[in-house]
């Protein structure tokens, strides 16, 4: 199976069915003739013309409520923002218009919308651009979340989500664009709403999504050498969610930690908490732990941003937590 | 501001408690969550915690004194602080003023005083009730209280926290979670815990034996010889309960009786095989099973009478009546109808054995809808039972005997059992009642028909 990066899986998704459907196309500030800001549309432009790969001002209100216009007539946009802190500024027509659509119209009108783009921190962006915003997104209804770990994910999704007739916020991971991992060369989708076991134990579920699913795994191997066996789901979808493999899980390991890189109060981990003990109350033998980034803006100074994110020995310290191990 | 402790309703039907012994006393320092005395209730013997920091100022209700709930039994407070207004509350309603216990009647009504309170109004605030509910009881809460973070405790006093799935492990388990030492934080009892003493052969309720060993209180007469003419013997409340409910139930209840004597040859074989091949089947067990399947059969026998109207239960509940030291309980085995005789022995074995313990939680030992009585074990071959209200039947079993019977003309050794119906006549009339016996005599029988 050919090992390609996480970028290029999403190139290959976006290609794919934009060949499929005439009706898909992108746009965004620098997707054409720059290929990118990351170089996921590489290509595209030259394939599919200026008409399907439109590059826009430093507009993101603007072209996002275009994008949402051209759903209401029948297009399926991929709208692509550099990254998610950007979005804040399209927040309204996000929320506004793409999310309440369908149910103001009293079911008329469909928003077959993808919005795209990275979040998270890299390194040192500062606090404006090292956000995590799934969480935000997460919150509406109307809206779907996807938020892929690794390139066969990544490819998956974005192909369902194009497919999907519900807008769907889909963040992808600045750092992961560079990871590399199996793709086929068949063609295949990531159903929405599915979590994905990306390594299987016994004594603890360790939920994460995006790139901290690989801190996660990470945890989970140190944590194997002290015979410690982690189970880690990768959630893939945060809206709408696979309530059942969660719980199925935690009812099996009797404890759970939740890995996410935003902010703590009203994470996405705190749903999760909220699911578990509602779904698995009974079960559980621990408190469940929580893993997040630091509760303040991320830190400029390397040393600071470090410690402000998750990392593979707080997830250890936490699982050894649940564990009763200290 | 000094509160006052009011005793607590630590169980569905408790009316009244009396304290066994204060833990803390008068001056004492008393933290939230702390025991502050043993109280009996009618079912059990509870610690009752403190629901306020302060000092243990006053104690109204003294050491074996029975009150009612609701009652003021202390005051907490500061130090220095005046405790008039309470004092003065205690006095007007005559609580501590040594009255004899059990006296109806006697003591505080339940309730806000009608004192008026010169200073302050003292808060008012029940103990926590220290009755702790396994994960999924069906019971009610003991009462509606403010949320504790106060370790949960059990019957017999010590406190415990456990994790929910330690909990559920534990209850489905049998094991007392009061005689673990948790290895959490805090002493939080975890799943290894309940694992560790599982193989370890679970615990010996140590609290329980404690509980037993008080003596009741004996008051004798000594008649002209010197020699004792007669001693009192101070009701538990256990006994209390007993004369209470059956009178409740034999004066008002019209009951008639219903005697029928089954052939229990087969029975008898059944109970043989199966004793050899798992060894714990008794004939109670093959009996409740043919209850249980024979209310099935005669929904008429498995109802309450209800005022202007005749309850029906659609679920077969079975309370099977338990000698305990003290008196009697009738632990429930929940929907018998539809469980396998292996289940129905297991499940009165496991009650049996806690309700001897006086470990029951309310919902074990209510809700039946029909009752067995056997004292076919205690040599006794026929005797009628008092319904236990609101149920409108209860069957007592004698033993089975060896009795010569004849079977075409010649006589041959058989195995037979008397079996009496006790039934509220105003639920049931005597050709209904004897229908049921004659279904629950051809199960019986006949085992291989109980479905």
């Amino acid at each position: 199976m050919p090992v390609i990066t996480y970028r290029d899986a999403l190139n290959q998704a976006l290609r794919e069915e934009m060949r499929r459907d005439p009706r898909v196309f992108l746009m965004g500030e620098e997707v054409g003739v720059y290929q990118g800001a990351y170089k996921v549309s590489r290509g595209l432009m030259q394939e599919f013309g200026e008409r399907r790969v439109i590059d826009t001002p430093i507009t993101e209100e603007g072209f996002t409520g275009v994008g949402v216009g051209a759903a209401m007539v029948g297009l399926r946009p991929v709208i692509e923002i550099m990254t998610w802190n950007f979005s804040i500024l399209a927040i309204d027509q996000i929320v506004n218009g793409a999310a309440k659509m369908l149910y103001m119209s009293g079911g008329q009108v469909k928003i077959p919308i993808v919005i795209r783009g990275p979040g998270g921190a890299a390194h040192q962006l500062g606090a404006q651009h090292s956000q995590s915003l799934e969480s935000w997104y997460s919150h509406v209804p109307g809206l779907k979340v996807a938020a892929a770990a690794t390139p066969y994910d990544a490819k998956g999704l974005l192909k369902s989500a194009i497919r999907d007739d519900d807008p769907v916020i889909f963040v992808e991971g600045e750092t992961l664009y560079g990871s590399k991992g199996e793709v086929p060369e068949e063609e295949y989708l990531v159903p929405l709403g599915v979590a994905d076991l990306k390594r299987r134990g016994n004594d603890v579920t360790i939920l994460a999504w995006s790139k901290m699913v690989n801190v996660a795994l990470a945890a989970a191997e140190t944590l194997a050498n002290e015979n410690v066996s982690c189970e880690v789901i990768d959630l893939r979808t945060l809206r709408p969610l696979d309530e059942r493999a969660i719980a199925d899980s935690v009812r099996r390991t009797n404890r759970c930690v939740v890995v996410e890189e935003g902010w703590p109060y009203a994470g996405v981990g705190a749903e999760l908490a909220d699911v578990i003990q509602r779904e698995a109350f009974d079960d559980l033998d621990a408190p469940i732990e929580r893993v997040t980034g630091a509760d303040v803006p991320m830190p400029y100074a390397k040393n600071l941003e470090h410690l402000a994110m998750p990392a593979a020995d707080r997830v250890v310290q936490a699982v050894r937590r649940v564990m009763y191990l200290d | 501001m000094a509160s006052r402790v009011v005793m607590p309703k630590l169980s569905d039907t408790m009316e009244e408690g009396r304290i066994l012994r204060w833990l803390k006393q008068e001056g004492d320092r008393v933290e939230t969550g702390q025991a502050l005395a043993e109280v009996e209730t009618d079912k059990a013997t509870v610690e009752m915690e403190a629901y306020t920091n302060g000092t243990l100022r006053r104690v109204f209700a003294p050491q074996g004194q029975t009150v009612k709930v609701g009652s003021l039994i202390a005051a907490i407070g500061a130090p220095d602080e005046d405790i008039s207004a309470i004092v003065a509350e205690a006095g007007q309603s005559h609580v501590g003023s040594g009255l004899q216990a059990g006296t109806p009647g006697s003591v505080a009504a339940p309730g806000p005083s009608p004192t008026p309170a010169p200073s302050p109004t003292p808060a008012v605030q029940a103990p926590r009730p220290a009755v702790a509910r396994p994960a999924r009881a069906a019971a009610t809460p003991p009462a509606r209280q403010a949320p504790s973070l106060a370790p949960r405790q059990r019957e017999g006093g010590r406190s415990y926290r456990a994790s929910p799935l330690a909990a559920r492990m534990a209850a489905e388990a049998g094991v007392d979670l009061t005689g673990i030492d948790g290895s959490g934080p805090r002493g939080r009892i975890v799943k290894r815990d309940i694992e560790a003493a599982i193989a370890g052969g679970g615990q010996q309720p140590a609290a329980r034996a404690e509980a037993a060993e008080r003596a009741p209180v004996v008051r004798v007469a000594v008649g002209r010889q010197g020699a004792p003419e007669y001693e009192d013997v101070e009701l538990s409340q256990m006994r209390r309960t007993i004369a209470k409910r059956l009178v409740q139930s034999k004066a008002p209840v019209p009951h008639f009786y219903l005697t029928i004597d089954v052939a229990m040859d087969r029975a008898w074989e059944a109970y043989r095989a199966l004793r050899e091949e798992k060894g714990t089947i008794t004939i109670n067990d093959i009996v409740i099973k043919a209850v249980a399947s024979a209310l099935r059969h005669h929904p008429e026998m498995n109802a309450s009478f209800a005022g202007d109207r005749v309850r029906r239960y659609n679920r077969v509940h079975i309370g099977v009546a338990v000698a305990v030291d003290e008196g009697l309980i009738t632990p429930v085995i929940r929907d018998a109808d539809l469980k396998t005789l292996e289940e129905i022995s297991v499940e009165s074995k496991t009650l049996a054995k806690q309700a001897r313990a006086r470990r029951l939680q309310p919902h074990e030992y209510t809700g039946a809808t029909f009752s067995v009585s056997n004292l076919g074990m205690m040599g006794i071959d026929e005797f009628a039972a008092v319904i236990n209200p609101p149920e409108a039947a209860v069957l007592a079993v004698g033993a089975v005997r060896q009795v010569p019977v004849v079977e075409n003309g010649t006589i041959k050794i058989g195995y037979r059992m008397k079996a009496t119906l006790s039934i509220d006549h105003r639920v049931a009339d005597g050709a209904m009642g004897a229908r049921f016996l004659q279904t629950l005599k051809r199960l019986l029988e006949n085992p291989l028909l109980m479905a």
